[in-house]
C-alpha cells in the first residue's frame, strides 16, 4: 500500500466526520501517515457532509481527495454527488438500508444494511457508522482490527464505548452483498 | 492530566495549536467564538484549568485582546484565537500591544472574507491585514503553518518570538490547516526550546528602552511602571509632543524586529539554485506544491520552491536567491494577490512573477492546476 484515499459521505448527523477521524486515528496507531479533512454545510444536520482520509506510507502533500480509491456512501444524495470522484474500479461501500438505486459504475460495489443492523441490534440508527467501519475492515482490511478497536475506544470514551465496539463487530460479521443490481 | 506527553498523536490543527501553547507556557486565553477558530478556544477552555491556567470567553474580540494584554502584564504568557472579522476588531489593540511592548500570541484562522463572506470556507485574505492592520508605523511578526505538525511547532515558536522581542506575534493559519487532522510528533518538554521574557533586576527603572528589548516587570511586583499607548520615554513617562522621544521609541520598536528579520524569517526551500520554474507559496496553498513539483520533474521541468514559514518580516533573501535561478516564479494564493506584490518587489527584473489566484467555496489550488501552469510556463 503506497497511498489510499477514502471518502466517507452522508448526511450531517450520521457521524460521517467521526467515522473519518476514527479510521485516521487507527491508521496513525498502525504507524502510517494520515491526513483527515472534512466538509459540511453551515447547518448542523441534514445537508450532505463528507470526511476524507488519506493513508500513506510516505509524507502526504495535498490534503484534499480529488479521486478516491474507496467511497463510502450513507445517503442517496451523497452517493449521487460523489460517485464521479471514485476511481475506475475503485471500491464503493453503501448502506443499502438507505440507498436503493446505484447509478451505473465500474466500481466494485459492496452493500451492507448498516442502519438496519444498528437499529435492530442497538435500537438506534446512530451506530450505523460503526457498522460501516466494521464492514470496511472486513472487505479491505485497510487498518488492522486491533488498531480500529483502540481508535474507537480512544475516540468514544465512557459509556458508549462498548455499544460502539459491538456495532463495529456487527459490521465485521456482516455479509456484504457484492455488486448488487 | 498536565501538559501533553511525548508521543505521536492524531490531532486537529486547532488541538495541536492549543496543546503547543500550553507546553510553551501559555496560562491565559481570552477569546470570542468564531468559525473556524472556535476549536482552539474550546480545547483551551477544557485544558487550561487542568494546568492551573485560565480560559475566558469575553463579550467580543475587542475585550478579548484587552484581556490578553492585561494578562501578559501580570507576567502570564497569553493568547487569543479568532478569524478575519474578529482579527479586524482587534487591530487597534494590536497597535497598543506593539507600542507597550506586550508579548502575546494572536491566532488568526483565515476564512473567506471580506465581512462574513463564506464563514466555514477557507481563504488567505488576511495576509496584508496581519502586516498592516493596525495604524501607525508598525512591524509585525507573522508565522504561517502548513501542517498540523507546524500548528504545533510554530505556536511554540510564536510564543518564543513574542517573549524574545516583547511584541505581539501572529500565527496566521487557515481553515484547512486548523481543521484537518494529521499525526503530530510531540517532543518531551525538555526537548522543547522555551524562551521567557527578560525580567528586571530590583534596581531597574527603564522598562521601555535603553536596550533593544528592555526587561518587562509584572504588575504587583513593586516596580513603578506606567503602561501607556501614548508615546513614552524609556521610563514610561508620557511625552505627547517631543519629536525626538517619539522617533526614538517608534524606531526602536520597528528596528528590534527589522534588525533581526533574517533570523526570524524561516522558509522551507527546494531546488532553488537549479530551477527554471520557481514557486513561492505558504499555508494550505503550499500543500499543492510538493506533488506539482514531483510531477513537473518527471516531465523534465526543473522546478524549485520557497515555502514561507514566516510571512512577516518577509523572507527577502531566499526569494532573491530563487529569482536568480528561476526564469519565472509562480505565486499561488487563495486571495486576489497579496504576497504576489511582495515577491514582485523583491524579484522583479530578475524573474517574471506570475500570480495564480483562486477564491470561493474554500477550494484549494490543486497540484494538477499548478502543474498545468508549470507546464504552460515552461514551454
Amino acid at each position: 500500500m503506497k497511498k489510499i484515499e477514502i471518502r466517507i459521505s452522508g448526511l450531517g448527523g450520521q457521524g460521517v466526520v467521526l467515522t473519518g477521524q476514527i479510521l485516521g486515528k487507527a491508521a496513525v496507531y498502525e504507524g502510517k501517515n494520515v491526513v483527515q479533512t472534512q466538509s459540511y454545510g453551515a447547518e448542523a444536520r441534514g445537508t450532505t457532509a463528507k470526511s476524507e482520509v488519506i493513508i500513506s506510507e510516505n509524507k502526504i502533500g495535498f490534503p484534499i481527495v480529488r479521486k478516491c480509491d474507496i467511497l463510502i456512501a450513507m445517503s442517496q444524495e451523497a452517493l449521487e454527488k460523489n460517485l464521479k470522484d471514485l476511481k475506475e474500479n475503485g471500491i464503493l461501500l453503501i448502506d443499502n438500508s438507505i440507498i436503493k438505486i446505484v447509478p451505473k459504475t465500474n466500481a466494485k460495489i459492496y452493500a451492507v444494511p448498516a442502519t438496519e443492523i444498528a437499529e435492530k441490534n442497538f435500537g438506534q440508527k446512530l451506530y450505523a457508522n460503526m457498522v460501516i467501519l466494521g464492514a470496511l475492515t472486513q472487505i479491505t482490511n485497510l487498518v488492522k482490527e486491533k488498531f480500529m478497536e483502540k481508535a474507537i475506544k480512544d475516540s468514544l470514551p465512557g459509556k458508549s464505548t462498548s455499544i460502539n465496539l459491538q456495532a463495529y463487530k456487527k459490521g465485521i460479521e456482516s455479509v456484504p452483498t457484492f455488486n448488487p443490481r | 492530566m498536565k501538559t501533553a506527553k511525548q508521543g505521536v498523536y492524531f490531532w486537529q490543527g486547532s488541538e495541536a495549536c492549543a496543546e503547543a501553547a500550553i507546553l510553551a507556557g501559555c496560562r491565559f486565553f481570552a477569546g470570542y467564538p468564531i468559525t473556524p477558530a472556535s476549536e482552539i478556544a474550546e480545547h483551551l477552555a477544557k485544558r487550561l484549568p487542568q494546568v492551573d491556567g485560565i480560559a475566558i470567553q469575553m463579550e467580543d474580540e475587542i475585550a478579548s485582546i484587552g484581556a490578553v494584554i492585561g494578562a501578559s502584564w501580570t507576567g502570564a504568557k497569553a493568547m487569543t484565537a479568532t478569524s478575519g472579522p474578529g482579527f479586524s476588531l482587534m487591530q487597534e489593540s494590536i497597535g497598543y500591544a506593539f507600542m507597550t511592548e506586550t508579548p502575546l500570541v494572536i491566532v488568526d484562522v483565515q476564512r473567506a472574507g471580506p465581512s462574513t463572506g463564506q464563514a466555514t470556507k477557507c481563504g488567505q485574505g488576511d495576509v496584508m491585514q496581519s502586516r498592516w492592520g493596525t495604524h501607525g508605523d508598525y512591524s509585525a511578526i507573522v508565522l504561517s503553518p502548513n501542517s498540523v505538525q507546524e500548528m504545533f511547532d510554530l505556536t511554540v515558536k510564536a510564543f518564543n518570538l513574542a517573549e524574545e522581542y516583547r511584541t505581539p506575534v501572529i500565527l496566521l493559519s487557515d481553515e484547512v490547516t486548523a481543521h484537518m487532522r494529521e499525526q503530530v510528533a510531540v517532543p518531551s518538554i525538555e526537548q522543547i526550546e522555551i524562551v521567557n521574557r527578560k525580567r528586571p533586576k530590583p534596581s531597574d527603572k527603564a522598562f521601555f528602552g535603553l536596550t533593544e528589548v528592555p526587561p518587562m516587570p509584572a504588575v504587583g511586583e513593586g516596580f513603578n511602571v506606567a503602561v501607556t499607548g501614548s508615546t513614552h520615554d524609556e521610563y514610561g513617562i508620557r511625552s505627547t509632543a517631543d519629536p525626538l522621544v517619539h522617533k526614538r521609541l517608534v524606531e526602536r520598536l520597528n528596528n528590534k524586529i527589522q534588525n533581526h528579520a533574517e533570523e526570524i524569517a524561516h522558509v522551507e526551500s527546494y531546488n532553488t539554485e537549479n530551477c527554471k520554474i520557481g514557486i513561492v507559496a505558504y499555508g494550505c496553498t503550499s500543500r499543492a506544491i510538493y506533488e506539482a513539483v514531483e510531477y513537473a520533474e518527471t516531465k523534465g521541468i526543473k522546478t524549485g520552491y520557497v515555502r514561507l514559514k514566516t510571512i512577516w518580516p518577509f523572507p527577502e533573501k531566499p526569494i532573491k536567491k530563487l529569482a536568480e535561478s528561476a526564469e519565472k516564479i509562480l505565486v499561488p494564493e487563495m486571495n486576489l494577490r497579496q504576497i504576489f506584490h511582495e515577491v514582485k518587489k523583491v524579484a522583479e527584473g530578475t524573474a517574471k512573477i506570475i500570480p495564480i489566484n483562486k477564491i470561493g467555496g474554500g477550494e484549494l489550488i490543486t497540484p494538477e492546476e499548478l502543474l498545468d501552469i508549470i507546464i504552460k510556463e515552461a514551454e
